[in-house]
This record gives structure tokens, C-alpha cells and sequence, in this order.
């Protein structure tokens, strides 16, 4: 299973394409389909990838996505999501 | 509820419109200025820094009258009741946030000293020539209230007036003193605390949840709450709705500023505050105001002395002009006499409000003294004829 | 694969943890793609709760422009004030109620042009205000004018045929001013930006921070430089860390070296301890310190 997942707020994002380009991972890429303001949210293609650590969250400026640590899942920094 | 006695200097005093103006905004309940030197209003807020670190409260001098209007503002915000003071150039330069209070419907006080303009002018001598610019110097549609005090005594008890007036309408009060009644001295009664009477700032008892910073109930004056209490509200000096958000279509315009307009105009006659003396069966009225007003006294009484019928109207609140007063006047005399230091202001207002059924003759000066009354009783004489 | 919730889902009992700070029911914001304000704001929040500041002490100013908007956006006491008079509004509510947290949130153009005599003066008092600046290198909302800190040569709608004014350096005057803590990061330095936040809220004093900031709509479209994207992996590339660096030594070019870390982190006397300072010491007891609040309400 893997460390963490994301959370997209299709109708929020711009496609600005932070989030694809900064995760450490690689796991998103700019989808093909569009929201209602016809931009490409990111989509999830390395699932197995995400470590959760919600740097996709803190670069996006339109706050359309973050990262969640599974919960159970060991990591250094300590475990469960944040509030 | 009554004045707080820490603010008040029960007494017997020999003070100047100025020194006198700084104890009523103490009385008031003031405990916050922000200033910037300018003559002849500078002796306000001077007192005032001597004054409030003993009271309890502070006093800044800001960079710039750009800065010292918005500061008072976010004093009020934070929960003081907060004024600034300033004449004609600092006036002008504080018409933008006049504007922002007036928008975000923050209480509060400007004092004017006028002064001869325009521009520099005559720092040291007086004038009346920013009535119109009091009333109409920020952009946009709004309404302030103005009042004109005449006297030492006067610049104490009305601005507690004017404080009470900003926290009852959530509307600036423009404080529209002269050079000549802020320099002179004379004595001035101050009352015991209990004695006065200070409305409190109409703040909201609602919950968090259920707390719209600009809704209205009836009254058209919303609940207010200040920064730290937890209501986490927006204040915008965009055109904005309830909530406080921004919102800029032509309806929320419409519905905005017209309320803002109407808070003050369906309570005209509250406002309205006038001295009026000899005026049934008058020819003649004579609207004054400010300094103007007590050389208009002493052409009166020579007019009278001639056998003219001239009552007296003096104007204490300048803005909401009280025009069905003056209308209904205009239908039972012959004409008004207007006597003011500039090129005829508030002449037009009375003009206006006359619609015609009463001639109105104005006695300009252009400021630097005030009238002689054989002026103001020439004017009154000749108007008796008409 | 499109994992998709909306803000109402809170997706295993988590939620952004930027969310409760925002006013959702005023998303999506008016930034354009690729406008870096939101990822500040990020930061912004991030440093919030990483320093546990008690939100209802927290009062928020901006002034008018991009960045000003941030205040209408963000779910704190929030004052969207006029154009440059951000900081004096933000001194007049730490003087009246200083158990406020004040944090100044503007642009470039709103606290260095018309609000710059203010940006000094409030430095100099060192009053005790968080000013967060975002440098976009333009004025944005009006349509890409210069502002004081376009980089020379650039082209904005007011230099059509480029800019040739010099820039200021607004670490370098702040310091000059004196501000006692100054720090610039960028967009791309999303995590060394919150713990800027976050020291700035441990000092009393006036600090300034400095973000610059993509604006890919108007000063990177006008002089080519691509999206916000681009921008940002410009910022990565062309970023260097230089924290203690002398501030006089870390102006903008248009195409230069972006000097970023904590350049100023000092101890002086805030305005308010300076000001019951000397009180006390002329007054003695008659100083009365605690602004009296009993007097507006009843």
C-alpha cells in the first residue's frame, strides 16, 4: 500500500501544472479531462508512487490538491493525516 | 450610558476651541488619535498627548494626514472610539478615507479647523470654505454629518454630539470648526461625568455562526464587532453584501449605497440641531453658522433695533442640510440672508431648498477675519425690501 | 485514474489543512493560472499552525492590488483597506488592541510606491507588524504597469519600450528603515517561506518578507519569460541561498541571480515598549498603560 494519497478538488484547479511538476514522486500528470471552466485537472498515474508528503498541496496556488499520509502506515515523521 | 470619569475634566475652565474640542473627545469616550500638525488645529491633538497617557489610551503622530486618517480607523476597529484633526490642505488629503469610513461604515470624527484656502492659503486666519468640500469631498455617492460649533463651550459639548452621532449612524462626523472659534478662549462648564450622556458603539451580541458584519434590520445601521473577538469578519472598501464580501454587480450597488444614503436621510430630523430665535413673523431670516453666526447676532439685534422683522437660524449640523425646514420657511418669508466666510456655500443649499418662494441673498467674504456686521445688517436690510 | 472529491467530502476524516483558513464558499479565487499568491498563502498557513498563533488574536490588513485581495479570502478578521495604507490601518489596530497578532499581507506596487512612505515610517518606529510583500515585479490588477520594483529594461504597459528606472531593493531599504527581521524567498521555497512566517511571528518588531512571485499573465507574458510554470522552475534554477547576506547586495535584474534567505534577524525595542517606556518614565504611576474599552461599549 502506499505511504499516502491525494485529494483533488477538480473544480478549483487552473492547471498550472505545479503540482505535476514539483511532486518528488512524479505520481500526477495533467489529465485529459476538463473541469467545468475547462481546464485539465492532474490526474493520479503513480499511485504506488505517493509518499502523502503534501508537497503538491503547499505549491498549489488555487488549494485544488493535497496530500494525505495513510493512516497505519510507519513514517518517520510519525503517523494518521493532518487536521 | 453616562460619560466615563476617567475621560472627564469636571470644571470650570478658561479654554480655547481647540483645547475645549480635545476634552469633549475625551468626555466622549475618545482614547485614540491619530494626528498630523497642521494650523491652527494642532493644539487638538497636542493636548490630547498630554492628556491620554493619563487617561488611559494613545496618541500617534503619523507621517502624513494620508496616514493619520486610516490609522484612527483601524484604532476603531480594534475597539476605540477615535478621531483625527486636521484644516483645509490635511482635509483634502483625508477625502479618501472619509470615503472608507464612509463605505465600511466606521464610526468616527474628523475635526476641520478651517483656514483660508485654496491651498496653503492663510494658515493663521479663518475661513468657512470647506462646508461643500465636508459633504461632497470623497468620490462617490455617501452622506457624512457636519456640525458647526460656535463657541469654546460649544466645541466641548458638541463633539460629544459628533461621537455620539458616529456610533448611532456608523457614519464619519465631520467637525467643522473655524480658526477663530478653535483661538479663542472663553469659559467652558465641564459637567460632572454622570451628567453626560455617550451612546455606545452598537455592538453585535450575536453568535459567531450567526454574525453578518452589514446585515440591517429596519434601521439600516449594522451590528459592528471588532478585530480579536473571534467573529472572523471581512471588511472591504469594495462595493460589498451582507457578508462582507465583495460583490460588484449594479443590484448590490444599488442596494449598498442607497441604504448608506437613505441611514442618514429618513433621520434628518433627528440630526438636525439649529438655534433659531425671532422666527415667527419674520421677513428676514438670517442662516449662519459657525463663527459667522455670533457677528450675524450683533447685526440682528442692529436690524431689529431699525424695526426689521429678522429672526435668526443658526445652523449647528450643516449636513443632512435641513432643507424642509428651510423649504417650509421659504413659504412664510421674504427672503434669507446668508452670511459666510467664502464665495457662498451653504447659500446654495438654502437657495435650493427655497425652490424660489423666498429670495436669498448672500454676504460673501473670502476669509482671512470675519464679517463686519454693518456687512451682514446692509444685506439684511436690503433684503427687508424686497 | 481521476481521484476527485469536492470540499465537502473530507476524504478519511482529513482535509486540506490550508481549508480552514480559507473562505470556501468564495473558491475558486480570481488569481489567474499560475499566479503564485495562492501558494503563499499556503505557506502563510502552514506557518499559522506550525506556530500555534491563537487565530482569534490575529487580524489580517491588505491594501489594494492582487495580493490585496488575499484578505477577502482568508477565514481571520480580515480589513481590505486602501491603496498603500495597508500598514498604517494594521498600526492603528496594534495600538488600540495590542494583544493582536497584525500581519500586513500586500504587493509590491501597494508597499513600495504609494504606501512606501508608510513601508519606512513603520520600520523606523519598528512597529511590531508581520508584513508579508509579494513581488510580482508589477502592477498586476491594473493591467502590468511598472512599479517601483520592475527590473530594468523589462516591458510593462507604461514602458512600452522598456523600463529604464532603477528597482528598488526592497530588502535593502526596509533594513536601511529599520526593520528587524527581513527575509525573501520565492514561490518554488514553499517550505523555507512558512518557517520565514513562522520566525517573524517569534519577534516583536517590524518584519518584512519578501516573495517573489510569478505573474504569467502580465510581466512574464510581456517580456517572454513563458507560464508560471516556467517561472517557477526559473526561480529553482536561478535561486540562490544566501541567508546573512548583505541587503545592499541583493537587488533583482531582469534576468540575474535571485539572492533569497534571512538577510536581517536583530533585537530592537518595538514601538509600544518604547512608547510605555518613556511613559513610565515621565509618568511614573500616572501612566495608565491598558487602553480603557469600557468607554465604547457600556
Amino acid at each position: 500500500m502506499a505511504k499516502g494519497h491525494v485529494a483533488i478538488v477538480v473544480e478549483r484547479c487552473k492547471a498550472c501544472g505545479f503540482c505535476v511538476e514539483f511532486c518528488p514522486t512524479h505520481v500526477l500528470a495533467l489529465s485529459s479531462a476538463f473541469n467545468s471552466r475547462g481546464y485539465h485537472p492532474p490526474h493520479v498515474v503513480h499511485p504506488e508512487k505517493c509518499s502523502g508528503c503534501d508537497l503538491c498541496g503547499m505549491y498549489c496556488p488555487d488549494f485544488a490538491i493535497y496530500g494525505v499520509k495513510n493512516p497505519g502506515v510507519k513514517s518517520p515523521e510519525g503517523s494518521g493525516g493532518e487536521k | 450610558m453616562k460619560a466615563d470619569p476617567r475621560g472627564v475634566l469636571t470644571g470650570t475652565h478658561f479654554l480655547d476651541g481647540d483645547h475645549a474640542c480635545c476634552e469633549g473627545a475625551l468626555a466622549a469616550g475618545a482614547r485614540f488619535a491619530a494626528g498630523y500638525p497642521i494650523t491652527p488645529s494642532t493644539e487638538v491633538v497636542e493636548r490630547f498627548a498630554a492628556r491620554v497617557p493619563t487617561v488611559g489610551g494613545s496618541f500617534i503622530q503619523m507621517e502624513d494626514e494620508l496616514a493619520a486618517s486610516i490609522t484612527l480607523q483601524g484604532a476603531v476597529w480594534g475597539g476605540a472610539k477615535a478621531f483625527t484633526v486636521t484644516s483645509g490642505p490635511g482635509f483634502s488629503l483625508m477625502m479618501e478615507h472619509i470615503g472608507y469610513a464612509a463605505m465600511t461604515e466606521t464610526p468616527c470624527v474628523f475635526v476641520d479647523v478651517q483656514r483660508g484656502g485654496p491651498s496653503t492659503g492663510l494658515p493663521t486666519l479663518p475661513a468657512q470654505a470647506d462646508m461643500m468640500q465636508a459633504r461632497w469631498g470623497s468620490h462617490g455617492d455617501y452622506e457624512i454629518i457636519a456640525l458647526c460649533p460656535n463657541s469654546p463651550q460649544e466645541c466641548f459639548d458638541l463633539t460629544i454630539k459628533a461621537f455620539n452621532l458616529a456610533e448611532e449612524f456608523r457614519v464619519p462626523v465631520m467637525f467643522m470648526m473655524d480658526e477663530v472659534v478653535g483661538h479663542m478662549t472663553e469659559k467652558v462648564v465641564i459637567p460632572p461625568a454622570d451628567q453626560i450622556e455617550v451612546v455606545p458603539r452598537k455592538h453585535t451580541h450575536k453568535s459567531v455562526e450567526d454574525y453578518l458584519p452589514y446585515e440591517t434590520n429596519g434601521d439600516m445601521v449594522p451590528e459592528m464587532a471588532h478585530a480579536g473577538e473571534g467573529y472572523k469578519f471581512h471588511v472591504t472598501g469594495l462595493t460589498h453584501d451582507e457578508r462582507g464580501y465583495p460583490n460588484m454587480t449594479p443590484q448590490i450597488q444599488d442596494k449598498l449605497v442607497r441604504r448608506l444614503q437613505n441611514k442618514i436621510r429618513t433621520a434628518v430630523d433627528r440630526i438636525t440641531m439649529t438655534e433659531e430665535d425671532g422666527i415667527e413673523g419674520a421677513d428676514v431670516v438670517v442662516v449662519s453658522y459657525g463663527i459667522t453666526s455670533r457677528v450675524a447676532q450683533r447685526a440682528i439685534e442692529l436690524a431689529r433695533g431699525r424695526g426689521v422683522k429678522v429672526g435668526k437660524l443658526r445652523l449647528i449640523t450643516a449636513w443632512p442640510f435641513p432643507e424642509k425646514k428651510i423649504a417650509e420657511l421659504a413659504g412664510r418669508v421674504k427672503a434669507f440672508v446668508v452670511p459666510e466666510l467664502n464665495l457662498g456655500q451653504m447659500v446654495r443649499e438654502v437657495e435650493r431648498a427655497a425652490a424660489g418662494k423666498a429670495k436669498t441673498f448672500a454676504v460673501s467674504h473670502a476669509g482671512g477675519g470675519v464679517h463686519n456686521p454693518d456687512e451682514i445688517l446692509n444685506a439684511i436690510v436690503e433684503a427687508s425690501r424686497c | 485514474m481521476l481521484t476527485k472529491v469536492t470540499i465537502d467530502d473530507v476524504n478519511d476524516g482529513v482535509m486540506n489543512p490550508v481549508e480552514p483558513f480559507l473562505r470556501s464558499d468564495r473558491m475558486p479565487h480570481i488569481w489567474c493560472p499560475g499566479c503564485g499568491i495562492g501558494t503563499t498563502v499556503n505557506s502563510f498557513a502552514r506557518a499559522l499552525i506550525e506556530s500555534k498563533i491563537d487565530l482569534q488574536s490575529l487580524a489580517l490588513v491588505s491594501g489594494i492590488g492582487c495580493t490585496g485581495r488575499v484578505a477577502g479570502y482568508m477565514k481571520l478578521d480580515s480589513f481590505h483597506t486602501t491603496h498603500g495604507r495597508a500598514i498604517p490601518f494594521a498600526t492603528g489596530l496594534k495600538l488600540a488592541n495590542p494583544k493582536l497578532n497584525v500581519v500586513v499581507y500586500s504587493g509590491d506596487g501597494d508597499l513600495s510606491a504609494i504606501g512606501g512612505n508608510h513601508l519606512i515610517h513603520a520600520a523606523r518606529r519598528n512597529i511590531d507588524l508581520k508584513v508579508i510583500c509579494v513581488n510580482n515585479l508589477i502592477y498586476a490588477m491594473t493591467g502590468g504597469q511598472t512599479a517601483p520594483t520592475t527590473p530594468g529594461h523589462a516591458t510593462t504597459s507604461t514602458n512600452p519600450y522598456g523600463t529604464f528606472e532603477p528597482a528598488f531593493n526592497l530588502p535593502h531599504l526596509v533594513e536601511a528603515a529599520g526593520a528587524v527581521y527581513v527575509a525573501r524567498w520565492t514561490t518554488f521555497h514553499v517550505r523555507q517561506l512558512a518557517r520565514s512566517i513562522s520566525e517573524a511571528f517569534q519577534k516583536k518588531g517590524f518584519s518584512f518578507i519578501e516573495v517573489i512571485s510569478p505573474c504569467p499573465t502580465l510581466y512574464q507574458r510581456r517580456n517572454k519569460m513563458g507560464d508560471g510554470l516556467d517561472t517557477m522552475k526559473y526561480y529553482k534554477e536561478k535561486s540562490k541561498v544566501k541567508n546573512g547576506a548583505p541587503t545592499s547586495e541583493v537587488g533583482l535584474t531582469l534576468n540575474g541571480e535571485i539572492a533569497v534567505g534571512k538577510f536581517v534577524d536583530r533585537d530592537r525595542p518595538d514601538y509600544q515598549t518604547m512608547m510605555r517606556g518613556q511613559y513610565v518614565e515621565a509618568l511614573g504611576e500616572r501612566y495608565i498603560d491598558e487602553m480603557e474599552t469600557e468607554c465604547v461599549c457600556g
